[in-house]
């Protein structure tokens, strides 16, 4: 038995050893528990980014609004983008990547499992740090971009808050990412060669690799901002001989793959679903792998088209400009291959099918006003303008939020063994289909209109009435398509209809487990022939070069008596949730650094430390009764 | 009053639906809070900029350095609108023509290698078409003017100070400039908020239909050109968020013709006159230069009423010379009125969020004579 070659240890350094209950959510270091967990909290902020949103448009309904302040418009603004990018699109990516990963590469876990329950707990111990600054005397309100100097001379702790809150939730991206770089590389099953990869894995790895170097970046700019802040250092103050443009430069060299951080996921996602409801494998898989590839490869050389109007000088910005129209080649690659893989096919317009299909045409639009960003003269005309907040949530909203929730309802049966309901679920699309573009497809009027961003009011007469107050309503529209699908999961709990292990006649091999899938996922590790391979044990070509169906073919193992015997899992563990907690007390020891303070640093350092010297020494695994 | 507007501005403006009653924002914003006093009369000039709502449209330039760019945008976005119509098309067409039916059958390819490298090579090709005048436009942009005025911009928290450099005097948030002159503004972030003591923040001037957007980054000077074809009265506001009071943060351009422009400069740089012996107007000279108010201030100690240079104190806040003869102030949010300057005098942080001029707890009587002065600074 897996125990055997462990030593077995007593007192503190035991592992915990269930592996249900309410406790187990807390010790857990399944990849499918945390999976779940980055997704529900996810979404928890996705409700708290979306009810700032909700204030922010009721606020701009029409001009000289009354219902928000200037001091808290600018908190909101600022949250709303740090919510939904660091709080909402990312982590809900990462959510689906941990559930997924594993069961895509068939494998039992990812490279590391408790690490990948650090990552978790760290982030949402982050997300906590920074929403606490709103009951400690104020949110962040520089703007989620923080430029300097505004972001050292603006009052209170919000900024402050803003610079450790990123860097507690950037550990948590390095730590996932150096887990998917491992479990990607090292854990598929055989066969699984790397061009035989579902793209959703191929995506997380490129989205993983440029975590792994974007995070470091800002790490450093905020590690900057914080010496700045709290310590008297000068590294952004140009009063001192410092820098405002290091600033900017840092913040965008990361904040631009970022942005690629949030869409190939959901790209990802988009390039497994469509074969599957198309019947057809994916059309030119090698192009839309190295199309992938090269975006993150090129998302490092534009980032300078965030600085248009800072003066870098014609030459700067003419290289810039051409980087940024021809990123948009890979990207066209992607949107040709997706209705490549439709054309021909037998579509089955399920609610996983439209998300993705809406994915598509809003990517298009916003990949559209990505090219007309490029054309520099004319940015300085839409920077900062409601032009580039339209462009980038159609890019953000109408690409990743459409791809995440295509993913939720395509794999929802495989995580929870119920299908979520159809007819709720096209209510749900159709609703934030037309919310989504009531509210974002006026804000490129009004930005062409001269109305610039975070601005808390207006004034009559601007032309901007009539827009935004369509906006507003389009807001409420998107409001209501979330309780739509919250009103579906309720109901799919209560009375939804059993999935089976594969209900979508899907292609790739978590369909070929049980739905939900066992803790150690498959109870024998599959052996990989083919790109798709689950279909091929499903399929085979007629003479004609037409598939039918191979009796018993895909045949799910049922894993009653017996089955998981002698499958050794990682146990539990106490560490990874303890190390986590020491992060967010260092962070309030740097804020308030009186006595307090020191005395937090302290015991935050001492927590981390017990818990990560814990992980170190507990036993590799706990017997098994 | 826009020339060569676009086939595509006409477009996209046709549905900006214009609303309101016509020109009321040189009023206080309404509501609660700064209800003060409705709008009498409106400058006619004004009242043309805005009936259609395009006081800000990039869509409309009024002057070359605006026009160029937007003649990139009619190209670029007119090959946007073309791809969207077919590439939407083809997927509409795509979902509709193979759509689930009872007797169609999924083909089973793979992917097509010539499809692939064509349609990886047109959009190369059509991006290509956009590089090569964006670049010769970028560069054309940055080329130096002959000729051109000199005016130096500086961005404070939360107004505009504008110096002419060649004419050697400052006025503030209402910029003169003569019609069918390039102006180069060089336009820089101080380093020190002159108020404050604080590094100074991040702003951006922007008049859109002059030209695009230029940062005004601390420690750094940056060029931009303007120009106005005709005569008028150009909008503009910041567009970097600066903090508290980035909203009402704006501008104005005034465009005049060359002999109006001699005249209002002539005009700035002649002394005020002094106000008539015995006038509550005269007391209000007193109080404004003189007056002991909250620690010892008053507001002479960060006003001129001369156009002094900038660097000659008293300039923490914006320079008055000739303030009556404005059509707004606090950074153009506000029209100057009696009314007006009376509740801005009384607490300008309530009307205007994150001001950092002080409420110097003047009495209502001390109020009415200072307005009373700057009435007199024609």
């Amino acid at each position: 038995m897996a125990t055997a070659a462990y030593p077995t240890r007593r007192g503190f350094f035991t592992r915990p050893r269930s592996t249900t209950g309410k406790w187990s959510w807390f010790f857990t270091v399944d990849h499918k528990k945390i999976g779940i967990m980055y997704c529900v909290t996810a979404f928890i902020f996705f409700i708290v980014g979306g009810l700032e949103a909700l204030a922010i448009r009721s606020q701009l309904a029409q001009p000289n609004g009354e219902i928000l302040n200037a001091e808290v418009y600018n908190q909101f603004f600022t949250m709303h983008g740090l919510t939904m990018i660091f709080l909402v699109v990312m982590p809900m990516g990462v959510g689906l990547m941990n559930y997924l990963v594993p069961l895509l590469i068939g494998a039992r876990d990812v490279a590391f499992p408790r690490l990948n329950a650090f990552s978790y707990w760290v982030f949402l111990f982050g997300g906590i740090f920074l929403y606490s600054s709103f009951f400690l005397g104020g949110a962040p309100d520089g703007g989620w971009f923080g430029y300097a100097p505004l972001n050292e001379t603006l009052p209170g702790h919000g900024m402050t808050f803003y610079a450790l809150g990123l860097q507690i939730l950037g550990v948590a991206s390095l730590a996932g990412a150096v887990n998917f770089i491992i479990t990607i590389i090292n854990m598929r099953a055989p066969g699984m060669t790397l061009l035989r990869m579902p793209v959703f894995v191929w995506m997380t790895l490129v989205t993983a690799f440029l975590l792994l170097f974007a995070m470091p970046i800002i790490a450093v700019a905020l590690f900057e901002l914080m010496f700045d802040r709290a310590f008297q250092a000068t590294f952004f103050d140009p009063t001192q001989g410092g820098d405002p443009l290091l600033w900017q430069h840092l913040f965008w060299l990361f904040g631009h793959p970022e942005v690629y951080i949030m869409i190939l996921p959901a790209m990802g996602i988009v390039s497994d679903v469509l074969p599957t409801f198309s019947g057809k494998p994916i059309f030119g898989y090698n192009a839309i792998v190295f199309a992938g590839a090269a975006i993150g490869f090129m998302g490092w050389g534009v980032w300078a088209h965030h600085m248009f109007t800072t003066g870098l000088g014609p030459v700067a910005n003419s290289a810039f400009a051409l980087s940024t129209m021809f990123i948009a080649v890979p990207t066209g690659v992607k949107i040709f291959n997706w209705i490549g893989t439709m054309w021909g096919g037998s579509l089955r317009f399920t609610t996983p099918m439209l998300f993705s299909i809406g994915f598509i045409a809003m990517f298009i639009i916003g990949g559209l006003s990505g090219v007309t960003h490029s054309i520099a003269p004319h940015d300085a005309q839409q920077q900062d303008t409601y032009y580039v907040v339209a462009h980038f949530h159609y890019v953000l909203f109408g690409g990743a939020i459409f791809g995440l929730f295509s993913g939720f309802y395509y794999w929802w049966p495989k995580a929870f063994g119920k299908l979520l309901s159809e007819k709720l679920g096209k209510v749900h699309f159709w609703l934030m289909f037309l919310g989504f573009n009531l509210t974002f497809g006026p804000f490129h009027v009004l930005g062409l209109n001269g109305m610039p961003r975070r601005i808390y009011t207006y004034v009559e007469g601007m032309g901007w009435d009539f827009m935004n107050l369509l906006s507003t309503i389009g807001a409420f529209v998107i409001a209501l398509s979330a309780l739509v699908f919250i009103a579906n999961v309720v109901i799919t709990r209560r009375r939804g209809e059993e999935a089976g292990a594969d209900p979508w006649d899907a292609r790739t091999l978590e369909w070929s487990t049980t739905s939900p899938p066992p803790e150690y996922n498959f109870e024998e590790i599959p052996i990989v022939r083919h790109r798709d391979d689950f279909w091929h044990r499903k399929y085979i070509e007629t003479p004609e070069g037409e598939p039918a169906r191979v009796l018993a073919g895909g045949a799910v193992a049922t894993h009653e008596h017996e089955a998981g015997h002698g499958i050794h899992m990682p146990s539990p563990s106490y560490f990874p949730i303890v190390a986590a907690t020491g992060l967010p007390l260092l962070g309030y020891g740097v804020i308030y650094f009186n006595s307090t303070g020191k005395a937090l640093l302290v015991l935050g350092a001492l927590v981390t430390m017990m818990g990560l010297f814990g992980w170190v020494l507990e036993p590799g695994a706990e017997e098994r009764v | 009053m826009a020339q060569a507007i676009g086939p595509w501005s006409v477009i996209l403006r046709s549905i900006s639906i214009s609303h309101g009653d016509g020109m009321r924002f040189l009023d206080f914003r309404q509501g609660g809070r700064a209800r003060l006093g409705a709008l009498v009369g409106v400058l006619s000039l004004v009242a043309v900029a805005c009936e259609t709502g395009d006081a800000q449209d990039v869509l409309s330039p009024a002057g070359e350095f605006a026009r160029s760019p937007d003649r990139l945008w009619d190209l670029t976005f007119g090959i946007a609108v073309a791809v969207f119509i077919l590439v939407e098309g083809i997927l509409v067409f795509t979902l509709f023509r193979y759509r689930s039916r009872p007797d169609r059958k999924a083909s089973q390819f793979h992917g097509n290698t010539k499809v692939e490298i064509l349609l990886t090579a047109i959009p190369a090709l059509i991006l290509a078409g956009i590089a090569v005048p964006t670049v010769s436009t970028i560069f054309d942009l940055a080329e130096p003017r002959e000729g051109a005025l000199q005016i130096k911009v500086i961005g404070h928290q939360f107004w505009w100070e504008y110096q002419y450099l060649d004419e050697g005097f400052v006025t503030a948030n209402e910029l003169h400039i003569p019609t069918n002159t390039p102006v180069e503004l060089t336009v820089e972030g101080g380093l020190i908020d002159r108020v404050t003591g604080d590094a100074q923040v991040i702003h951006s001037f922007w008049a859109p239909r002059l030209a695009g957007k230029q940062d005004l980054i601390p420690g750094h000077a940056n060029q931009l050109f303007i120009e106005a074809d005709d005569p008028g009265i150009y909008f503009g506001q910041c567009t970097e968020f600066c903090g508290l009071g980035h909203a009402e943060m704006r501008l104005r351009v005034y465009a005049e013709s060359g002999s109006d422009f001699e005249q209002w400069v002539s005009d700035q740089k002649s002394a005020p006159e002094a106000p008539s012996g015995g006038s509550l107007a005269e007391r209000g000279q007193k109080l404004f230069a003189e007056g002991q108010f909250r620690e010892g201030l008053n507001c002479a100690a960060c006003h001129a009423v001369e156009a002094t240079p900038e660097d000659v104190a008293p300039n923490q806040g914006p320079n008055l010379a000739h303030f009556a003869s404005r059509d707004t102030f606090a950074s153009a949010i506000f029209k100057n009125t009696e009314e007006n300057l009376k509740a801005w005098i009384a607490d300008p942080a309530s009307v205007k969020p994150g001001a950092r001029m002080p409420a110097l707890g003047l009495t209502e009587s001390e109020i009415d004579a200072v307005v009373a002065y700057l009435k007199t600074l024609e």
